[in-house]
């Protein structure tokens, strides 16, 4: 009988470990190995920091990681301001079909690949597009408008793309939410801002964080929407890492900037842990 | 414990098994460009031979950087530009010599073969013969900007903000001729290049503001000069003409500075399984009919002696137009590529495009 269970339990066990060994640590193991090597001539290799100093030394490569956090940190408050009416109205107001309804149509959007969605941006966007047509049919603007290639077009592609990442732990937590507390709240003279922030925000903090984290994340490692949407100045760090490896054949210096990232961005979440108070226990359980 | 390893090693076995590629000698792995093995000619090919040809599309940098992770394992013919061999194989050994004899060489301009195996040739051993070749310089709308004649007008503030170019090596390279200098002569020199670089650099930020976004893609670009949101391009040749037969005023106009001139080759991945259904191939390929095949499908010539005469007029015409001959002699061929340039190159090309 014990025998069984041990067995069950290694058989349980081990499509988790072989995917944390198999496609995490081996390749991050190996990718650490690259990121320490130079090289000093055609074909030699010596162990050295060099890719990471070359990281900190150049102005550059910094400006643009913090440029990526920093836009990535603003899509993450813009979709959490947009995905928060929209999860309580989910959550509490609608009821029956319409509930599962509305939340299916936060869904619909990933039922297609995120190239052809932002494609769908290009489109809408461009300057012989969608919106520019209309503006200039509806005699608000003179010419042709371009609203592709900036960074307003990067926001939109990216707060859209992260929407539903958002907006799914936020209904989970908010529908726990029982309705008899927040009456109670307008019994006891609260008024609706009060409630909001004394009831609701609270009890929906460990959902308004783990959506933060999951859009942030996703935000700072894409790499399709800031390149299609971002034009000549995008300059996304992700864009960065990819030049290096396939553009330059350096994949030194990629490895590194991967490393940087990974290193950087989880300073930056536990950052964010910190100022909330929240663990990632509390969080993610 | 016994049992757990027994397991675990049946489990790692299973996986293993299902990943590994089965590569039988019947078939031949090509990874290619979009055009260069057009469905008809991969039909023809299949039928008189019996070997399945399996195609993926790529890039120059693509290949490379596919070839670099596994070796040079994973296909069995690829077709990188000549500049893109020799560099390479220095530095990361994923080719394998060609053997020429297996090779029917009166298929070949002689000229161009000539050239190829030189700048392919390490240690005394060729890597590549020629394909398919062409070039990059200007697609201009000739109505709404006729004063587009060279790389450096696509700064001029006649066009600005109604421009497109790549920011990639090849924008470097043009802007240096436009500017009067030769980066090909200085590929040996390392403080020479460093110091047309530094000018270019200077120029194309200066540039800049007249830019509406670096294309990529070769779609991007035809989407951008067919709606006129951009009226001049640094671009390839078969970009214009494809456009040109949409819209007459659009076409490619060779720069005053020279069009620079590229050919993709066929050479033998270090790791390849099927050698002899490469040589197959490109003896296949080779022949004037089915090269002129293929140049209908990529838009590009090939180096396949007589197959000139079986292409369509209309493409001829617009060679013709885009190149008179004192542009053809004015073409700039890319000599092979020292390695460890690109890295000086991505400094310039990242700042660039970080300038504000």
């Amino acid at each position: 009988m014990r025998e069984g269970t041990r067995l069950g339990f290694i058989l349980l066990l081990t499509p988790l470990l072989l995917w944390l060994s198999l496609l995490i640590l081996i390749p991050h193991v190996d990718m650490f190995l690259v990121s320490i090597r130079e090289r000093v001539g055609v074909g030699k290799y010596d162990i050295s920091l060099a890719n990471y100093r070359t990281f900190w030394g150049e102005p550059l490569y910094l400006w643009t990681f913090a440029r990526t956090a920093v836009m990535s940190i603003l899509a993450t408050i813009i979709t959490f301001l947009i995905a928060f009416p929209v999860s309580y109205y989910i959550a509490k107001i609608a009821r029956g079909r319409l509930q599962s309804a509305l939340f299916l149509a936060c869904l619909i959007p990933f039922w297609v690949s995120e190239l052809v969605r932002t494609f769908g941006w290009m489109i809408l966007l461009r300057e012989t597009g969608v919106f520019s047509g209309l503006l200039q049919w509806l005699g608000l603007a003179e010419g042709p408008v371009e609203m592709l290639y900036n960074d307003a077009a990067i926001m939109v592609g990216l707060v859209y793309t992260s929407m539903l990442f958002m907006v799914v732990p936020l209904v989970t937590t908010l529908e726990s939410l029982d309705d008899a507390v927040i009456e109670a709240g307008y019994d006891l003279g609260g008024n609706g801002w009060s409630v909001l922030r004394e009831i609701v925000l609270p009890h929906a903090k460990p959902g308004i964080v783990s959506g933060s984290i999951v859009v942030f994340m996703l935000s700072l490692g894409n790499y399709l929407t800031p390149t299609m949407l971002g034009g000549k100045d995008s300059l996304w760090f992700t864009e960065l890492i990819y030049s290096q490896f396939i553009v330059r054949f350096n994949w030194e210096l990629g490895a590194a900037f991967g490393f940087m990232l990974l290193l950087l961005s989880s300073l930056i979440v536990w950052g964010m842990l910190r100022l909330t108070g929240e663990t990632l226990e509390e969080t993610m359980g | 414990m016994r049992r757990m390893k027994t397991i675990a090693a049946s489990v790692l076995s299973v996986a293993v098994l299902g990943l590994a590629q089965t590569a039988s000698a019947e078939t031949l792995r090509l990874l290619t460009w979009g055009g260069y093995a057009p469905e008809n000619v991969v039909e023809m090919f299949e039928k008189e031979t019996g070997i399945t040809v399996e195609v993926t599309k790529s890039n120059n940098e693509e290949m490379i950087a596919k070839l670099r992770a596994t070796g040079g394992g994973g296909f069995d013919l690829i077709q990188p530009s000549q500049d893109r061999i020799a560099g390479p194989q220095l530095e990361f050994g994923i080719y394998k010599p060609i053997d020429l004899s297996k090779i029917d060489k009166s298929l070949f301009i002689p000229s161009m073969l000539e050239a190829t195996m030189k700048n392919t040739t390490v240690d005394g051993q060729v890597y590549g013969v020629p394909h398919v070749w062409g070039t990059s310089g200007l697609v201009v709308n000739t109505k709404k900007a006729p004063m587009v004649k060279d790389y450096l007008d696509l700064c001029a503030p006649e066009v600005a903000g109604k421009v497109t170019y790549r920011l990639k090596r090849p924008t470097l390279i043009a802007f240096a001729f436009s500017m009067g200098m030769d980066p090909f002569a200085a590929y040996g020199d390392e403080a020479a290049y460093k110091d047309i670089l530094s000018k270019v650099e200077a120029k194309l930020i200066e540039c800049k503001p007249n830019v509406k976004t670096y294309w990529s893609g070769g779609d991007e670009l035809l989407n951008l000069m067919r709606s006129g949101e951009t009226v001049a391009a640094m671009a390839w040749d078969t970009g214009g003409w494809k456009l040109n037969a949409e819209n007459p005023d659009i076409t490619f106009v060779a720069p005053k500075s020279g069009a620079l001139g590229w050919i993709d080759t066929f050479a033998l991945p270090a790791k390849g399984q099927a050698d002899d259904a490469a040589y197959k191939w490109i003896n296949f390929v080779m022949q004037p009919k089915v090269a002129a095949m293929i140049t209908e499908a990529a838009g590009n010539f090939t180096a396949s002696k007589g197959a000139d005469e079986y292409v369509s007029a209309d493409l001829k015409a617009r060679y013709q137009a885009s190149f008179p001959p004192e542009a053809v002699d004015n073409i700039k061929w890319y000599p092979p590529v020292p390695a460890g340039l690109e890295a000086l190159e991505g400094a310039v090309l990242d700042r660039v495009k970080a300038a504000q």
